[in-house]
């Protein structure tokens, strides 16, 4: 049995059209009629929901009165991302979840795409909102230019600081240029997103510079006169079984990466694939690998749906766009030949009372030219060990509800902090982190 | 089945549904369409003296959309027919003799002397139709020709111009008053007592629907400059409602028949008019939103409606409603009602409180739960029954007015101890 992995399995015309927009955005007539859809409810459920907290009725009556630009201010002031927002949150889990219409019409009104109306029309007029209050001569050190770094870096600037990111990489945007899924994220979204953050002024960026590497934090501290850490997840869960290593076994995130930035026919596809997890990031891969072109695409699960990661919106995403998802079962064996993948053993499991899967000692075994591991990220406290760090609880950066860390002088936010790893959070610890900043340089 | 049959100042047609005097009603074409989809009748495009007609500007129309919904309140600077008077005549004539069953009634506007309007009558009487319409209404273009509004809004020259008209023809006379004018009885009275057989109304309301922000113009704009015009549609319902009222109320004009107009778009619309005592009533603007399909919904809810409450036919309930429009010192200023919220309806929006706590009494508390949970619960004592909150709750019947059991006795305004003027 050989494997069959290779590039290029569909035409570069069908992966343009499998990769086309999630949702077409909506046209002008759609938008008023469904803007004209929403109760502007007082107290709105929906702004509580948003872990921004967006005036969301106030940004949908400016699209009804055919105020869009003044829509996209509302919503930037409070989500510099709003424009990414619009297209990567869980609405179902969010904003839209709570409308009050669910309960009134069974439909709630469509609060994403009406966002992306809005930031949509704001970023092709090519305006600019924001402006910077007075130089306050204090500098900042942000690490990480992902969605909690440059949140946290755009706050700063408008209110009067000068900003210093450091990224490793080699493009800022961290998940957002990384890690989204392509359809979601389509004409450079990420990119022209952070031009529009820098346009305030008073924000540099160095990339390809990393903490722990080419920078201590030690160090940092006494330069600045505060540093925000938003490195997000540096490390991947591993499967701590045989042939974890062979060809054909992926890390998800890693080959995401390659999706987001390299040409979508050079990429190699297997004929079977088999993604293990349950969360979004096992949903993006696997979508994203059978729209590439892949025959046939597991999705294995060791617990039951109601636990997994991901939202049902994002299951249904990926069932109709023909994933297999299996749930209860998990990894025993990978069998490999001459270092090469052929398939995975799995086994049963069923949950015991306290919500742990156990194997059953049943098993079946799936033919897989390739295997994605998607079972979680996680914060490597590496860059951070030649200094003094901030402490550490359950994986993460102990953070106060105003984002410090146990060093004073040291704020931290977005996934290597508690808290859902989505982009909205993250936007709002940068947010609130620069407040918290600007409140200490004030008044210390 | 109700029988929906209109007997109005000696016109009979197979429904109460007229189209109105204008575009939908400007040519054989469109009127032959219109009976084909079951109108009952027409008021014929306003016909002008003989010779060279009028010429109209383009573009002609403007209208306000509201929420997501397309001309609630239309607006035009149209003029009277623009076509010559011998082809509308012929094809009055024509559509008469194919349409017998329904009512052509014939709109007519010429310059203010006697015999300007003996001329046309007889060249209308050939037609065949079954009555007139005196356009004293149409706020635009015409009234700069001392003709439309500008004799509707003098009673005298109405009374002048019907008895002209009850002088040189032996047909029905309606007379079409322009809502132009602080109180509409005074037109009414006067077509009354120039013998007029019906008042029509409203016509159009002097308006500029919109301002056009980069041309700095009123819409429609012709060439960079727009004009006021006249409003009708949705919006002017209640503007209608209330001027048909006041003329059925008006001793001097009780059993003036009503032809009544203004924003009626189906078949509950009519009702309320033919409540207020109209006998027929007439359709535009919402012909020209939808097409004439319309009248479907017209008749069949009509019916419907009759036959649910027992009403054989429009006598049945016309002018059901006159008795009950009173003036404001007569309402027993002893009634209460309160609101009352059904919790298991509420969707929790808010807007109740917010609007009441904003701009009425502060009567609906609002408390939300370690959960989220928000509930809103009216305080009996603040409550003054204004109906606000009915109005802006989103979903039917979750708030009511509920009237409260004071056991006090009917006192109006000229009994009560705050009225200076009461008699003692
Ligand atoms: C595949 C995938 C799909 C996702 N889909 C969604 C979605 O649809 N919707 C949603 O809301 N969320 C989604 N998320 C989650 C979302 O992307 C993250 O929650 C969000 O990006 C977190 O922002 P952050 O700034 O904390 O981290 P990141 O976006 O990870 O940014 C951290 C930045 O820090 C840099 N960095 C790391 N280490 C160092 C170092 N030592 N020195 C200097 N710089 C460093 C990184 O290169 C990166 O640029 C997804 C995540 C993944 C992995
Ligand atoms: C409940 C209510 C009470 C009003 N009372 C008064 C009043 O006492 N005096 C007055 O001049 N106008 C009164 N108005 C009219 C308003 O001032 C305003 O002219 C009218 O509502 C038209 O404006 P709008 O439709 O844009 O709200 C009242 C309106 C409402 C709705
Ligand atoms: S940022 Fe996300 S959660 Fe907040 S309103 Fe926009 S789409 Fe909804």
């Amino acid at each position: 049995m050989s494997s069959d992995i290779r590039s290029g399995r569909l035409s570069a015309e069908s992966i343009r059209e499998n990769y086309a927009d999630l949702h077409a955005p909506l046209n002008p007539l759609q938008a008023k009629q469904e803007s004209a859809r929403c109760l502007f409810c007082h107290d709105a459920p929906c702004t509580e929901a948003c872990p921004t907290g967006i005036d969301i009725p106030g940004f949908i009556r400016k699209i009804s009165t055919g105020n869009s630009q003044g829509a996209a201010k509302t919503i930037l002031a409070e989500n510099i991302m709003g424009g990414t927002c619009a297209n990567v949150c869980p609405v179902e889990e969010l904003c839209e979840q709570v409308c009050v219409l669910n309960t009134a019409e069974d439909k709630p009104v469509i609060i994403g795409q009406l966002q992306r109306y809005a930031t949509d029309h704001l970023f092709d007029s090519g305006a600019q909102p924001f402006i910077r209050a007075a130089d306050s001569g204090k500098h900042i050190a942000v690490i990480g230019a992902g969605p909690a770094g440059l949140s946290c870096a755009h706050r700063l600037a408008m209110l009067g600081h000068q900003v210093t990111v450091f990224e490793a990489k080699d493009k800022p945007g961290g998940l957002n240029e990384y890690g989204l899924a392509t359809y979601k994220m389509l004409d450079e979204r990420a990119a022209k997103e952070v031009s529009f953050i820098l346009e305030i002024g008073n924000i540099t960026i160095n990339t390809g510079i990393s903490l722990g590497k080419d920078i201590e934090l030690d160090a940092l501290r006494e330069v600045y006169d505060a540093v925000f850490i938003g490195l997000g997840h540096n490390a991947i869960n591993q499967l701590w079984l045989d042939n974890a290593n062979a060809e054909g076994v992926h890390n998800a995130v890693d080959f995401i990466q390659r999706i987001r930035q390299q040409d979508l026919t050079s990429l190699p596809v297997g004929r079977n694939v088999v993604v293990i997890g349950g969360g979004n990031t096992a949903i993006d891969i696997a979508v994203q690998i059978k729209k590439l072109g892949a025959e046939t695409v597991t999705m294995v699960y060791r617990r039951g749906t109601d636990q997994m990661g991901a939202t049902e919106y994002e299951r249904e995403v990926a069932q109709t766009n023909g994933v297999l998802i299996r749930t209860h079962a998990q990894p025993v064996r990978i069998n490999a030949v001459d270092g090469q993948l052929i398939s995975v053993v799995f086994e049963y499991t069923r949950v015991d009372s306290d919500g742990r899967p156990v194997g059953t000692g049943e098993t079946f075994t799936t033919p897989a030219d390739q295997l994605f591991k998607a079972i979680g990220q996680s914060l490597h406290p590496g860059p951070l060990s030649k200094s003094q760090a901030p402490d550490i609880e359950r994986k993460r950066i102990w953070v106060d509800q105003n984002q410090r860390t146990s060093l004073p002088d040291v704020w931290a936010g977005g996934d290597c902090t508690t808290g859902d790893d989505l982009t909205v959070v993250a936007v709002q610890d940068g947010k609130v982190a620069a407040h918290s900043i600007d409140e200490y340089l004030e008044h210390g | 089945m109700a029988d929906l049959t209109c007997n109005i100042a000696g016109v009979t047609s197979p429904n109460p549904f007229w189209l109105a005097s204008a575009p939908p009603t400007d040519k054989q074409f469109n009127v032959e369409r219109a009976f084909e989809a079951g109108w009952g009748g027409v008021v014929w495009k306003t016909l002008g003296e003989a010779g060279p007609p009028i010429v109209n500007v383009s573009s002609r129309y403007g209208s306000i959309d509201y929420n997501g919904q397309r001309m609630i309140g239309l607006n035009n600077i149209e003029l009277i027919t623009d076509r010559p008077l011998e082809i509308n005549l012929e094809e009055i004539t024509a559509v008469k003799r194919d349409w017998p069953d329904r009512a052509v009634v014939v709109s007519l506007m010429v310059p203010c002397e006697e015999q300007a309007w003996r001329e046309i009558l007889e060249k209308v009487e050939q037609t065949g139709c079954d009555g007139v319409e005196l356009n004293f209404g149409c706020p635009h273009g015409m009234s700069e020709r001392g003709m439309g509004a500008a004799v509707g809004q003098v009673p005298e020259y109405i009374q002048e111009v019907t008895e002209w008209c009850k002088h040189y023809s032996d047909l029905p006379v309606f007379v079409k008053l322009t809502p132009n004018i602080s109180d509409i009885r005074r037109p009414a009275r006067a077509a009354h007592a120039g013998g007029a057989d019906a008042v029509s109304l409203i016509n159009t309301i002097n308006s500029i629907v919109t301002i056009d922000l980069d041309l700095m113009a009123p819409t429609p704009t012709v060439d960079g400059k727009g004009v006021h015009g006249g409003y009708c549609g949705p919006a002017v319902r209640p503007i209608a409602l209330s001027m048909v009222s006041e003329i059925a109320r008006d001793p001097r004009t009780t059993n003036l028949p009503i032809s009544g107009i203004g924003g009626i778009g189906n078949w509950r619309d009519a009702a309320e008019f033919i409540a207020l005592g109209c006998g027929s009533v007439q359709v535009c603007t919402a012909a020209m939103c939808f097409g004439f399909r319309i009248i479907d919904d017209m008749v069949d809810g009509l019916n419907d409606w009759m036959d649910e409450k027992g009403y054989s036919n429009l006598e049945d309930f016309r002018g059901a409603a006159v008795p009950n429009v009173t003036d404001w010192q007569y309402l027993d200023l002893n009634y209460k009602s309160i609101a009352t919220i059904d919790q298991d309806k509420c969707i929790e929006c808010g807007l109740c409180h917010i609007t009441c706590e904003d701009t009425s009494h502060q009567a609906i508390a609002a408390n939300k739960d370690k959960d989220g949970k928000r509930t809103y619960t009216v305080i009996d004592e603040e409550c003054v029954g204004c109906n606000l909150c009915h109005l802006v709750c989103p979903v039917p019947d979750c708030i009511s007015m509920v009237e409260v059991e004071n056991g006090l006795p009917y006192m109006n305004w000229g009994d009560h101890p705050n009225n200076p003027m009461r008699d003692k």
